[in-house]
């Protein structure tokens, strides 16, 4: 008994040595950007690129905003992605809804359809969608930042599933009782789904607020870029500019950390359903 | 009008909006890249003829186009493979009863709060070939050709880690106590239980994340755009790569069939993520 003790003992050690191990090779990329971001660049290089801040400055986050320009592009992307998941929440949910609960012709291949939209990312009508774009004038705009995304098969295909979930009995209930579609769809379809519904909006947050290419390919106006745009900018800035990229960086991903934190059970179910691109 | 009708009409109104979205920016491209492949603009985009099915031929199998499907495979190889070993071993050690495994979980899964931009400027700390952390490193040198890729790999792998640990750990959470208990009653010690039980046991989530990765790596574009911006001498221009940079109306054509390429390649991707997906939700948690 004392043995076995001592052992697990030794073992529960080994599994904190490992488990701190694995913790600093994680976080390490990120606390030497800190680093690199709070200590002034020439007493840094001059100490030998420790991986300890040297000569703190810590208003560097300040001047990211003023000399950086971030509160515009915070700006940007927080309208731009706000207005993809608030679309992507209605046109999902009504597609889903149609699919679960509406009979029509061609219901099937429709459906189909729509899936097959998952097999075509934005990286491969990029050329033809920002002609599309610039033919509406819609470069350096909100429209033009959101339009491609006002709808997702992921998000239908994700809704329906959970939809079908809902027995069809409360349907017939419900439409004896004198509500309509609409009416059964706020009442208790959406109620009934809302862990579901909830996690989607997380997820459509996420991969709206990180999205990089279609942003870098109609954005031409620094006025219009968003954060991660933004991030390309000043790291080809020059090395005066590069703690601005390296603090930049951490504070772009601050929204989603908060968003993490907050709605931790909501994004872990997303994730693990269907992951999204960043 | 009858019930049915209406329902119908119900039915086709509230696919409305998202095929609008589809139709304009999903499958009307899709034939537009076709007819862009089959003309050459001039420079300006004022004047174009008709070059005719041979183009598609003559691009597909260009030095050109298959230099970015073989850099994008690479990226894949550099990527994927070493994103589910890191997966699986981040959810393995987190994957038990001890104090405070809820920081170290948190810790784990936080690189889910960064975008690819975001990974690629912290990669730049450690990577700049001038001041860089590790710029000493020579096996992820990005001014060296030869190694230039693996740098810019190393931050997708990082920034995909957070999302790899959530999948396994997630997976590893749902195999039943009882499944364990028996194995280790059956003699198996912990490293075989591992092998011979868990991990066949949680399979298909590796699958799926391993699709997953594939897709994001032939995705990938910030990441070259930040850390290298193709270079050194178009070491890292991935097919993506090389399609971003075919925007102006003289290279359009050529891009436009190279991205027909990238979707031909995605397609087959997806097919089998879609046989995931749907495996996962009917049949998963």
């Amino acid at each position: 008994m004392g043995a076995d003790g001592r052992r697990g003992r030794w073992a529960t050690a080994g599994w904190y040595a490992a488990l701190t191990a694995l913790a600093v090779i994680v976080l390490f990329p990120a606390w030497m950007t800190l680093v690199r971001a709070v200590s002034r660049p020439r007493s840094y290089l001059e100490a030998g690129q420790p991986p300890w801040p040297v000569d703190v400055q810590w208003d560097v986050f300040g001047r990211a905003f003023s000399d950086g320009d971030l509160g515009r592009k915070f700006l940007v992307s927080g309208v731009m992605t706000l207005c993809i998941v608030a679309a992507q929440l209605v046109t999902s949910v009504l597609a889903a809804y149609a699919f679960a609960f509406l009979r029509f012709p061609f219901r099937r291949l429709l459906f189909v359809v729509f899936m097959a939209t998952l097999t075509l990312p934005i990286e491969v009508t990029l050329i033809p969608n920002v002609q599309t774009v610039q033919s509406l004038g819609w470069l350096n705009s909100y429209p033009g930042l959101v339009a491609p995304f006002l709808a997702t098969a992921f998000g239908t295909f994700l809704l329906r599933q959970a939809f079908l979930g809902v027995p069809r009995d409360l349907l017939d209930a419900s439409q004896l009782d004198g509500f309509g579609h609409l009416a059964f769809l706020h009442r208790v379809v959406l109620p009934v789904t809302r862990p579901v519904v909830a996690s989607f909006g997380v997820i459509a947050f996420l991969a709206a607020w990180n999205q990089y290419t279609w942003p870098r390919a109609v954005v031409t106006e620094g006025d219009w870029e968003t954060v991660q745009i933004g991030l390309q900018t000043l790291s080809n800035a020059g090395a005066e500019r590069g703690n601005l990229a390296y603090a930049a960086a951490l504070l772009a991903a601050v929204p989603v950390l908060v968003l993490l934190v907050v709605l931790q059970r909501h994004l872990v179910r997303g994730l693990t359903t269907g992951a999204v691109k960043g | 009008m009858t019930r049915r009708r209406r329902e119908a009409l119900l039915g086709y109104a509230l696919l409305v909006p998202s095929a609008a979205v589809f139709a304009t920016f999903f499958f009307i491209p899709l034939v537009r890249l076709v007819t862009t492949g089959l003309h050459q603009q001039n420079r300006t985009g004022t004047a174009e003829r008709a070059v005719g099915w041979s183009r598609f031929g003559e691009v597909l199998t260009s030095h050109d186009f298959l230099d970015g499907v073989r850099i994008s495979a690479t990226y894949v190889l550099y990527t994927v493979p070493v994103g589910v070993v890191l997966g699986v071993l981040l959810a393995v050690a987190a994957d038990r009863r001890l104090r405070g495994m809820a920081v170290f979980r948190a810790i784990f899964s936080s690189t889910v709060a960064t975008s690819a931009a975001v990974a690629s400027v912290v990669f730049l700390v450690l990577l700049n070939p001038q001041i860089g952390y590790f710029s000493s490193i020579d096996a992820f040198s990005l001014s060296d050709p030869d190694t230039a890729l693996r740098g810019v790999a190393l931050s997708s792998v990082w920034q995909n880690l957070g999302l790899t640990f959530v999948i396994v750990l997630a997976a590893l959470q749902a195999v039943p106590d009882e499944v364990r208990e028996a194995a280790t009653l059956d003699g198996y010690g912990p490293v075989r239980r591992l092998f011979r039980v868990t991990l066949p046991l949680i399979s298909p989530a590796l699958a799926f994340l391993a699709v997953v990765l594939v897709i994001f790596a032939l995705q990938a574009f910030a990441q070259v755009d930040i850390l290298t911006d193709g270079g050194p001498v178009g070491a890292t221009e991935t097919l993506v790569f090389k399609i971003f940079n075919s925007q102006q109306p003289i290279d359009q054509g050529t891009g436009a069939i190279m991205a027909i390429g990238l979707f031909g390649i995605t397609l087959v991707v997806s097919l089998v993520q879609f046989v995931l997906l749907d495996r996962r939700v009917h049949h998963g948690r």
